[in-house]
């Protein structure tokens, strides 16, 4: 039973070795190794991304409540503008950003988020 | 055998060793082969703890009593089925537990967010090695399971009080809670220490959390129903510091659950969410040294634990260092956005997180006073129910509260008249039942009374929004009344999920109100013959039989039920004794009333040699709402759970973005 048990947890061992050792065997020449890091202008167009996200959320969230009474006219006047204002200047930030050659802006989709 | 569990264990440890050290050498120098690596090093591991676990369980089932944990906790006769209950039964098994489960989520958590938090990844896998390693240390030194012995004739069994269905849930279902709080807290972690701190690292642990929240809860409740049927004094919940420990990681993460919300609508909160994160985390850890470490018994017993020292030790570090890593990224974390209004949506999740973090720090200290108290003065002294429920009552009843009126409140800024036009309806509903039930004699209990006008606030709330979004969403163009409420749901899974859960915390009020606040009870020795009354019920002692089952004498008093003259059956509470054992336990009688909710309990307290009996009966009302509540709860959070391929989508078209780093 010892002999089994000392050639299973070997075998576990082994396997183990060979699969932590697996991103080294399969790519055993250094060609590029460092780790996918965002630069400076992709961390910029993700905080625009989601300010954008944010804003046409709270847009979406805005309207339904209104339309079922739980936002009064008055409120959903006052609230309205300035949402609207937030979403248009992230909108604006992500197209200048593509602009300075970040990319090509993503056009705003009806599906906001929710 | 146990050879073979104490080497996977070692190669676990190995592994999440190497997943720790060289995880962190990878995040800190940028090497993407060594990080790949680590991370498959915690898969590895998973797997090792896997092997280790069945070496056991498979001891436990062959009745290898060999191993010394085994022969602890089990005997030939105890039934295969309390094998389960038997592996987590100890502190070794429970330990072994927290670091499968823990190295099973791990894997699974770093292999699904490799695309979406790939620059905060590295420093995840680190995290997590380090929380397993604590847990590998303790098993691979300092507490093992597979430590061997002389076999014994029979081994010393299974306390009577875990051979229960519910023992078998019971556990695992609060070691998933625990263990589940460890992703967002090393996700949170690596976001901080990375200095990524938008809003990716919240995404990828949102399930995560609300899956370790739900099991958490459900692992409460079940722990309530074992010992509503088990340790049979009539109650539900004792404020017992083992049921404390769970209660506590439970409130902080529900604080959490919300205001991560705010963040993730307004960008603020950043540095209050990673606290309660790092907190949640922090009292998952105390929860399971205080169960496991002999504390709770005294001072000096914990003195004498192998591991209760060592478990102070981790919480102590991880707190340090959660707490160094906060300060060191507050200018990352300070929010750019502040609160409108103090009548808000937001506003009135800040309000409960701040009666939700109150009350769960009420009950640490509750907890921890006899543990202070000897430290201090020598002697220990103890907090006792009167204490948690004047808190329950101060913090609940005003979270109640807003759980009615949040819902209601809009985001950002909301008028008074809006609220007002908001909060009519359903407040009329409320007052009206709260005066329908005084009228029906409920006033005996104030606080009672309240809470079930504010449980029906909350109910009426709901509904309310259930109706008027169906009703929008049928404008809208839905096909028809069910398509509408299906597409109003399946449109924001989250707020109706939640929406549901809160309705479960109502139906929980109603239930632990009725029994807290209007239960009967009555006791009195019975000669076989005579009869007792309690509630309306009339109980009538028929004699005693005694018979022998697989592992214990089962004695049981026969009582005949009646309401009204109408024959409700018979009852048999009793007694088993265990013979491995040596232990008696109480067997408690239970006859529900599904159409009333309603517990008629009986427990037999002692059989006299003259034939007689010490019965108590208990009646509890509303009691089946507590239980069906858990249903409920277990509904709203699948609900809130559940995939939702809109959000998906927005969230893999931002990361497909044009950008260097998206094309990797």
């Amino acid at each position: 039973v010892l002999t089994t048990a000392l050639i299973l947890a070997a075998l576990l061992a082994v396997a183990a070795v060979l699969f932590v050792a697996r991103p080294f065997l399969r790519e055993p020449e250094r060609t590029d190794d460092s780790l996918a890091e965002p630069d400076a202008a992709e961390l910029e167009r993700l905080r625009i991304l989601e300010e954008r996200d944010r804003a046409l959320a709270a847009l979406k969230e805005l309207e339904f409540d209104h339309r079922t009474g739980k936002i009064s006219d008055e409120d959903y006047e006052r609230t309205v503008g300035p949402l609207r204002l937030e979403a248009a200047a992230a909108l604006r930030a992500l197209e200048a950003f593509a602009g300075d050659g970040g990319g090509t802006p993503e056009p705003a989709r009806e599906e906001a988020p929710s | 055998v146990p050879g073979l569990g104490r080497a996977a264990l070692a190669i676990a440890l190995g592994l999440v060793l190497f997943a720790l050290l060289a995880g962190g050498y990878a995040a800190l120098k940028g090497r993407r082969r060594l990080h790949d690596s680590a991370r498959n090093a915690l898969v590895a591991a998973f797997a090792s703890v896997l092997v280790a676990s069945a070496v056991l369980f498979g001891a436990f089932l062959a009745d290898d009593l060999s191993l010394t944990y085994v022969a602890d906790h089990s005997s030939r006769d105890l039934p295969a089925r309390y094998a389960f209950a038997a592996f987590w039964g100890g502190q070794e098994g429970s330990l072994l537990l927290w670091l499968l489960v823990l190295t099973g989520m791990a894997a699974v958590a770093v292999s699904l967010n490799r695309r979406l938090v790939r620059d905060v990844l590295p420093w995840t896998v680190p995290i997590l090695a380090g929380v397993a390693s604590f847990f590998a240390l303790m098993l691979v030194f300092v507490s093992s399971p597979f430590e061997t012995q002389p076999p014994p004739a029979d081994g010393l069994g299974l306390n009577p009080s875990l051979q229960n269905p519910y023992m078998m849930a019971h556990p695992p279902m609060l070691y998933l809670g625990y263990v589940g709080l460890t992703i967002p807290f090393a996700f949170a972690m690596a976001a901080v220490v990375s200095g990524r701190v938008d809003e990716r690292w919240i995404a990828a642990t949102r399930r995560w959390t609300l899956a370790a929240w739900t099991f958490l809860g459900l692992g409460i409740l079940i722990g309530a129903k074992w010992a509503y049927e088990e340790v049979g004094w009539g109650g539900w919940y004792a404020w017992d510091p083992v049921e404390n420990a769970a209660l506590m990681p439970w409130l902080v993460a529900t604080a959490f659950l919300h205001s991560v919300m705010i963040q993730e609508k307004k960008d603020m909160l950043r540095v209050w969410n990673v606290v309660l994160v790092a907190l949640a985390f922090s009292l998952s850890l105390f929860g399971t040294f205080l169960t496991r470490s002999g504390v709770l018994n005294s001072i000096h017993s914990f003195a004498e634990s192998p591991i209760g020292s060592w478990f102070l030790g981790f919480i102590c570090l991880v707190a340090a260092v959660s707490i160094a890593l906060i300060v060191w990224r507050l200018p990352l974390l300070r929010a750019r956005t502040k609160m409108e209004s103090l009548v808000s949506r937001e506003a009135a999740f800040l309000y409960n997180n701040l009666f939700l973090v109150a009350f769960a720090l009420t009950v640490l200290w509750g907890v921890a006073y006899p543990l202070v108290s000897e430290a201090v003065r020598g002697i220990a002294s103890t907090v006792g129910p009167p204490y948690y429920d004047f808190f329950a009552i101060a913090f609940g009843l005003p979270l109640l509260f807003l759980m009615a009126i949040g819902p209601l409140v809009a985001w950002r800024r909301a008028s008074f008249r809006s609220l007002g036009l908001s909060v009519a309806l359903p407040g009329a509903i409320a007052l009206a039942c709260g005066a329908a039930l005084l009228a029906a004699g409920a006033g005996s209990s104030v606080p009672g009374l309240v809470g079930y006008t504010l449980a029906a606030f909350v109910l009426a709330a709901i509904a309310l929004e259930f109706v008027r979004g169906t009703r929008a969403r049928k404008a809208l163009g839905a096909a028809s009344w069910p398509a509408a409420f299906g597409s109003l749901v399946s449109r924001n899974r989250r707020r109706y999920g939640g929406y549901v859960v809160h309705a479960a915390i109502a139906l929980l009020v109603i239930g632990a109100v009725g029994v807290g606040a209007f239960q009967s009870e009555s006791e009195r020795r019975l000669e076989p013959g005579q009869a007792m009354d309690v509630a309306g019920y009339t109980l009538r002692y028929r004699g005693s039989t005694e018979q022998m089952a697989a592992n214990a004498v089962e004695l049981r008093a026969q009582v005949e039920v009646s309401r009204d003259g109408t024959s409700l059956g018979v009852l048999e509470p009793g007694k088993n004794r265990y013979i491995a054992e040596q232990q008696t336990s109480n067997e408690v009688a239970i006859r529900s009333s599904w159409a009333e909710a309603e517990d008629l309990m009986l427990i037999a307290d002692q059989f006299n040699e003259d034939g007689s009996v010490y019965l108590k009966a208990v009646v509890n009302p509303l009691v089946g709402l507590i239980w069906g509540a858990g249903l409920v709860f277990l509904l709203g959070s699948v609900i809130a759970m559940w995939p939702d391929a809109r959000e998906q989508r927005r969230l893999a078209r931002r990361f497909a973005e044009p950008g260097a780093y998206a094309r990797i």
